[in-house]
């Protein structure tokens, strides 16, 4: 046999090897969240009971029922929940991405030793425990904090006297949950922009300034178009965790106006109904992946057409 | 072509850039007129790009300035500059189609709908892609790819077209009917050409004056010819095609400089009087002026050796001969008559070789 063609038979059969590669991360994939997400399913199908684990099926065929989805329905609660998840994570996704991206081009365009510096500096609030970062945003909520004064008086300096404010109720608002959100949520957009940006090849610029563009119309005829994928990828770094979100709002939010998370861990936890919180979590899930399905249908579609033109 | 009293339509005065302690660019004066296609030659590093880079405006000279068509270049952007340049990598932009990327100059302009179309269907006509205007660059060949950045670049109608190594990423057959393509194109616009290359037989084939370039400065300016049959400096010599170079001394001014070249064990004559009795020179010889033949030839300057190399190429074979000296002379003999039994000299024959002294070049530095 040539020696580096190994064929059929051989210990070094270079499909077997690439099957066995490909196949440990769809695996991982297979354990860790398509059979955690069958049993979730399989649980929103569920009915509630009074023994542990709480959950009982239908004794007869089809021995499921849909009750739970039709609640998520019927019930305001969970419409108002998912809104306000929305709302909070789209908000909190655009004003990351308003901050991250003169941020992450920034970095791009300093020299060498200062991006590894600056990367650096974005990625050191990891360091510290997020709780203690939400813990202190607490602080700065607060009445009495100088941050909550600062902002007072900043807004009273456009307030007539009469209406001038003492302080400004920040804590438990969503208010304060899109902007703790935005800070926790900032590293994921700067990353996967920075990974993007850092990768266009500077004479496209070039070329476009020779052709005519004033720098900003180079960065909107060239830079922003292209750092398209990476806005994405950004925005559903974001988008998707922030969605669920049950720590921050907990801890800052509004607890009338609850986020999905929240209303997951307290089906889950307080009143112990393990298939409607299934139900919310399954309905989240679809919410979050069927935009993201059509989405990457269309743009393969677009890119077939585009590549089987004459 | 440069024509005397014509005013420059672009000059270069005393530019230099340096690039912290590195100097690119050293003091580089250069008038280039209107119409001509211009070459900057040299090696990697030797500044040829740095100053096209300055034409465009993506840098500024640290010293001097640049005048196109009469207007001082310096502080105006490459965006209000009359220049359009053709990149190496073309840096056509991924996301616009073939004709997007053509019209995208004409955006900035003040044209109608229609009069865009026209000019990019015009442009795209030029180059022979107009079946192809919906692709995006990631469908086309290299060679197709070069076109659009082309026409893209003529798209503006700019006074002066800068090309960055334009044929070097294509094949060899491609490079052959690319370079005729773009002498067509120029003589069709009347556009000035700057094409900045490091490839001798690009710049001799595509323009009319040659600028070579070393460390930032320009050693010689002239017509291919100049720069080939009469280099000034042995850099320049040995830069643009192969040459024999020989160290002597005058030893006799009359009638052409008898040099004394040990190297060739004897003295050698040469059709010049630039030198002066005692000067030390070099005396340079391209292969293909030298005559090879097996039996010694009435010429003034003839000497013997014995071919140590052969390499055929089909329309001509290249011989290195080695004196009695030990030095090693290169020959290019264009094989006039078919066959093996005809050839000229074969390995370890004894062979004479032959000059006249007009083929010789004195140089001196």
């Amino acid at each position: 046999m040539i020696e580096g063609q190994a064929g059929k038979g051989s210990w070094f059969n270079r499909r077997g090897w690439r099957d066995l590669i490909i196949a440990i991360p769809y695996g991982w994939l297979a354990t860790f969240f398509l059979l955690p997400f069958i049993i979730v399913v399989a649980m929103s199908l569920a009915r509630r009971a009074e023994f542990s684990p709480p959950i009982a099926f239908l004794d007869d065929w089809p021995f499921v029922r849909w009750d739970n989805f039709a609640r998520l329905f019927n019930d305001s609660l969970y419409i108002r929940a998912y809104l306000t998840s929305i709302w909070n994570a789209g908000v909190a996704t655009f004003f990351c991405m308003l901050i991250g991206y003169p941020m992450a081009l920034g970095i791009t365009r300093v020299g060498k030793s200062w991006r590894n510096v600056l990367l650096m500096l974005v990625i050191l609030p990891f360091w510290t425990s997020f709780l203690l970062r939400v813990y202190a945003w607490m602080g700065l909520f607060g009445s009495n904090s100088w941050f909550n004064k600062g902002l007072t008086s900043i807004i009273n300096t456009v307030l007539p006297a009469d209406m001038a404010l003492r302080s400004l109720p920040m804590m438990n608002s969503n208010f304060a949950v899109v902007l703790v959100m935005v800070y926790s949520y900032l590293p994921f957009m700067i990353l996967p922009l920075y990974a993007n940006l850092e990768k266009l090849d500077n004479t496209l610029n070039e070329a476009a300034m020779d052709l005519g563009s004033r720098p900003w119309q180079v960065f909107k005829d060239v830079t922003l178009p292209l750092s398209i994928p990476g806005i994405i990828a950004g925005g559903l770094l974001v988008f998707i965790p922030a969605s669920g979100e049950l720590i921050i709002p907990s801890l800052v939010g509004n607890a009338s106006d609850p986020m999905i998370g929240r209303v997951i861990s307290d089906e889950f936890a307080s009143a112990r109904d393990w298939p409607m919180a299934s139900a919310v979590a399954v309905a989240l899930l679809l919410m979050l992946v069927l935009p993201m399905m059509v989405y990457s249908h269309f743009e393969n579609r677009a890119q077939a057409a585009g590549e089987a033109r004459p | 072509m440069p024509s005397e009293g014509q005013a420059p339509f672009i000059r270069i005065e005393g530019v230099t850039k340096d690039f912290g302690k590195f100097t690119a660019v050293k003091n580089v004066s250069l008038d280039i007129f209107k119409g001509e296609m211009f070459a900057l030659l040299g090696g990697s590093g030797c500044g040829k790009t740095t100053l096209l880079r300055m034409l465009a405006g993506f840098e500024a000279p640290t010293s001097g300035r640049i005048f196109i068509d009469g207007q001082d270049m310096t502080g105006v952007p490459p965006y209000e500059r009359p220049v359009n340049m053709m990149f190496q990598s073309y840096a056509l932009f991924p996301h616009m189609s073939v004709e997007g990327n053509v019209g995208y100059g004409l955006k900035h302009e003040k044209v109608t709908a229609k009069e865009r179309t026209d000019r990019v269907r015009q442009m795209l006509d030029l180059v022979q892609l107009t079946p192809l205007a919906g692709r995006k660059p990631h469908q086309l060949s290299g060679g197709q790819r070069q076109r659009v950045a082309l026409a893209r670049a003529l798209a503006k109608q700019p006074k002066l077209l800068l090309l960055d190594e334009p044929l070097g990423a294509l094949d060899k057959k491609l490079r052959e009917h690319t370079q005729f393509e773009i002498m067509s194109i120029q003589e069709r616009t009347g556009i000035t050409f700057v094409v900045v290359t490091h490839d001798q037989e690009e710049a001799m084939t595509l323009a009319n004056r040659i600028a070579v370039m070393d460390h930032g400065e320009i050693r010689q300016i002239g017509a291919p010819t100049d720069v080939y049959e009469f280099p000034n400096s042995r850099f320049v010599a040995g830069f643009i095609g192969s040459i024999n170079m020989f160290e002597g001394e005058v030893t006799k001014n009359g009638a052409g400089l008898t040099i004394s070249v040990p190297t060739l064990g004897g003295d050698i004559t040469v059709s010049s009087d630039a030198a002066a009795v005692g000067d030390k020179v070099t005396v340079a010889v391209r292969p293909e002026k030298i005559v090879i033949s097996r039996d010694r030839p009435e010429a003034v300057n003839a000497i013997s050796g014995v071919v140590r190399d052969l390499g055929y190429f089909g329309k001509d074979s290249l011989y290195r001969v080695s004196l009695a000296t030990g030095a090693l002379v290169s020959v290019n003999s264009v094989n006039i008559s078919r066959g093996g039994t005809a050839k000229t000299a074969d390995w370890e024959d004894k062979v004479w070789l032959s000059f006249d002294p007009s083929a010789a070049i004195l140089l001196k530095d």
